[in-house]
């Protein structure tokens, strides 16, 4: 059969829904997944489908959400839970940071909890504030959770389930500005060929500077990248895919060739996930690089109301700029 | 034996009074009816588990003060809703501790020298919670109240409860952790999702300094009615109490009639931890008038007074209490420190590269001291 052409958001749905066949165990929680679909429509048809006791609309309340599945998890199943927006993960940021991601530790493997905590995350879709948040340094740097990211339709239906096949607890940071890209998915190919989970992916080969990119940035820098050829820069373009752990592997080996490196992430720069990037890379590459690792993030601001956020977020101009001061060195 | 009655609101459910006189029964607001119909030889079973688990935690103490033990969260005071509510359990019945239920863990079975690990410091405490159905102890506050609800949820869905034999989820907490959100939230998907849940409430009168007055305006017991569901108050210094009204809930619960909150009234007789300074905001009289009402005695002069168990069994008791506590304490001394290596097991069920890379340079680093006088 013929890769079929989808939204993200619909190869999500479709995801979501080989799982719940896949394996009886698994189920969904969260508010308005149920009747609604989810707020983005994600869950969508599912609870019609295999009922209220699979995809189970919860009270409103984030913590109860996340503690519930916790429990759930524990007894033998498979919570994948949604949290509606970036900005409401907070509220079950204990819950997560200590119980989720410790579990496995605190009881020496005996205890698992084989969980996906689902969060559309990161700007540019005109949202009211707490709306439009990149919070993936919080759980990233919280050793137990394992996070990853998807940038497009394919990804999004392979990686959603692997995540829910994976017995390690997963935060799935899903680009919400995305959902409604559309992009080639194989719905025959099997799970086990599919990408690994855990493994980044060149997506663009080039030879003049290496740009790392993840989730929503990942459009951006393959435009930036398309624009830069126009000039006669080539660009090599890395989706990261997995925040933690980092697979770097391709990255390291990019950078030794092109002795330049971009990193662009939508969330602020202090203390980010860029710099966790800069760091590794100077260590491995230093002798490679013929300029600093730099990066093209959002500001160090609290995310700003819509009007303004095409200001804040990276676009296609500043990842350009950044490879010229790359050049400046 | 006194008689049986109905207590009015707020007042304790109650089966042995402080000075060992036996109430044979009493019936609820709502009808049920709380009795223990236990032999002679149960009786003293539960004297026995009062007193070792007495025992085992004073040593406890002892070892926290001689340096052995890096903090100690006493039970001193608790023992009879501990060992009445841990009794109650059925082997299927699932429970959800706070970090001071040592006295439920000794009724689940569990060898005592496990939580000491996790006070020493050389491990989280090592036993398995799916073997013997006793979750991880939890530290942080109230957290554990919605783990036990997520499991209950689970018992429902995979049909396990509506008989006799099903199954039935509790979870201990305390008077303080009532304030947390998730302790609410808890309630609030128990009552929705009818949860097969017994939330178990210690009210031991103090949040570390913080007195009861600072966590409610209401008698604890009362807040279930406003998430929909049946809260009862008991004595928690009585065992037999806190074993009818435990048993009652589990059983209520495991037919598939949903969650109970058991308000257990007891006091915390020592300190929150060893690093606490009760002193500091409570009272000697309110501390002596809470020892007139000790769970122990109460049961040893029931016992004696119905001529259950005479001289010779409170020595051969005390005398088993005091072995174990031996026993424990020479373990304690001999438990070894973990090789440091083993920071880097379990992280992931998975595993991580970053983890395994981590652990391959410090075992290098270990390993360049081989030899060397440092």
């Amino acid at each position: 059969m013929m890769a079929e052409k989808l939204t993200m958001g619909k190869a999500l749905n479709i995801g979501l829904r080989r799982s719940l066949e896949r394996d009886p165990k698994v189920i969904i929680m969260g508010e308005d997944v149920g009747k609604l679909g989810g707020v983005f429509r994600i869950t969508d048809g599912l609870q019609k489908d295999f009922g209220d006791d699979r995809v189970i609309d919860t009270p409103l309340a984030e913590s109860g959400i996340i503690g519930t599945a916790i429990g759930l998890a524990i007894r033998g199943y498979r919570p994948v839970c949604e949290i509606q927006f970036d900005g409401f993960v907070y509220p079950a940021y204990d819950q997560i940071v200590s119980q989720v991601a410790k579990m496995h530790y605190r009881s020496q493997g005996k205890v698992r909890v084989p969980m996906v905590i689902r969060i559309p995350f990161g700007g540019g879709i005109g949202a009211v504030e707490h709306h439009s948040e990149s919070p993936e340094a919080y759980f990233a740097h919280t050793a137990g959770l394992k996070v990853v990211s998807c940038s497009s339709p394919e990804d999004a239906f392979f990686m959603i389930q692997q995540s829910i096949e994976s017995d390690d607890p997963i935060v799935f940071l899903e680009p919400k500005r995305r959902y409604w890209e559309k992009g080639e998915v194989d719905l025959d190919l099997d799970l086990s060929a599919a990408h690994p989970l855990h493994a980044s992916r060149t997506v663009r080969a080039g030879s003049d500077v290496t740009v790392l990119a993840y989730g929503p940035m990942v459009r951006t820098a393959l435009d930036a990248a398309a624009a830069a050829e126009e000039d006669g820069r080539s660009l090599e373009v890395i989706d990261l895919r997995t925040l933690s752990p980092l697979d770097l592997a391709s990255a390291y080996e990019s950078v030794r060739r092109t002795g330049r490196c971009v990193v662009v992430h939508e969330a602020p720069s202090n203390i980010g996930l860029g710099a966790e990037l800069a760091a590794r890379i100077t260590e491995e590459c230093f002798y490679s690089l013929e300029s600093p690792v730099l990066r093209v993030t959002g500001f160090d601001t609290p995310y700003p109301a819509a009007r303004v956020e095409e200001e804040f977020l990276p676009d296609l101009d500043r990842v350009l700029d950044a490879v010229d001061r790359s050049f400046g060195w | 034996m006194a008689k049986g009655g109905s207590p009015p609101d707020g007042e304790l459910v109650q089966l042995l009074t402080p000075e060992g006189e036996r109430i044979e029964s009493v019936t609820g607001s709502d009808g049920t009816v709380y009795r223990v119909d236990f032999t002679d030889e149960e009786y003293r079973g539960l004297y026995r588990d009062l007193v070792i688990v007495r025992k085992l935690d004073a040593e406890a103490t002892a070892l926290q003060r001689q340096g052995e033990l890096g903090i100690w969260a006493s039970l001193l005071g608790q023992e009879a809703a501990q060992v009445g509510s841990g009794r109650a359990l059925k082997p299927q019945d699932m429970a959800f501790p706070t970090y001071r239920e040592h006295g439920v863990l000794y009724c689940r079975g569990i060898d005592p020298i496990m939580p000491l690990g996790l006070f020493r410091g050389v491990d989280q405490g090592g036993w398995d919670p799916n073997e013997f159905k006793f979750n991880m102890y939890t530290i942080v506050i109230g957290a554990q109240t919605l783990h036990a609800t997520g499991y209950a949820m689970g018992v429902t869905m995979d049909g396990k409860t509506g008989t006799d034999d099903g199954e039935a989820v509790i979870a201990y907490f305390g008077d303080g952790a009532t304030s947390q959100g998730d302790v609410n939230e808890a309630f609030i998907w128990a009552g929705v999702f009818n949860a097969p849940l017994v939330f178990f409430c210690q009210n031991n009168q103090y949040a570390i300094s913080e007195p009861l007055e600072r966590q409610t305006r209401i008698p604890l017991y009362r807040r279930a009615a406003g998430f929909g569901f049946p809260g009862i108050r008991v004595d928690g210094n009585d065992v037999l109490a806190s074993y009818a009204v435990t048993q009652a809930a589990l059983d209520h619960a495991r037919l598939g009639q949903g969650p109970t909150m058991i308000e257990a009234y007891t006091y915390r007789m020592g300190a929150h931890t060893t690093s606490d300074d009760p002193t500091r905001y409570r009272i000697a009289s309110e501390v002596e008038a809470w020892q007139a009402k000790d769970p122990i005695l109460r049961v040893r002069a029931f016992l004696e007074k119905q001529q259950i168990a005479d001289a010779a069994f409170f020595a051969e008791v005390d005398e088993q209490a005091k072995r174990e506590a031996v026993h424990l304490r020479e373990r304690v001394l001999a438990m070894p420190d973990p090789e440091p290596v083993t920071i880097f097991d379990h992280v992931y069920p998975h595993g991580s590269p970053l983890v395994d890379e981590e652990r391959e340079r410090f075992t290098r680093y270990q390993a360049s001291f081989e030899g060397s006088a440092h």
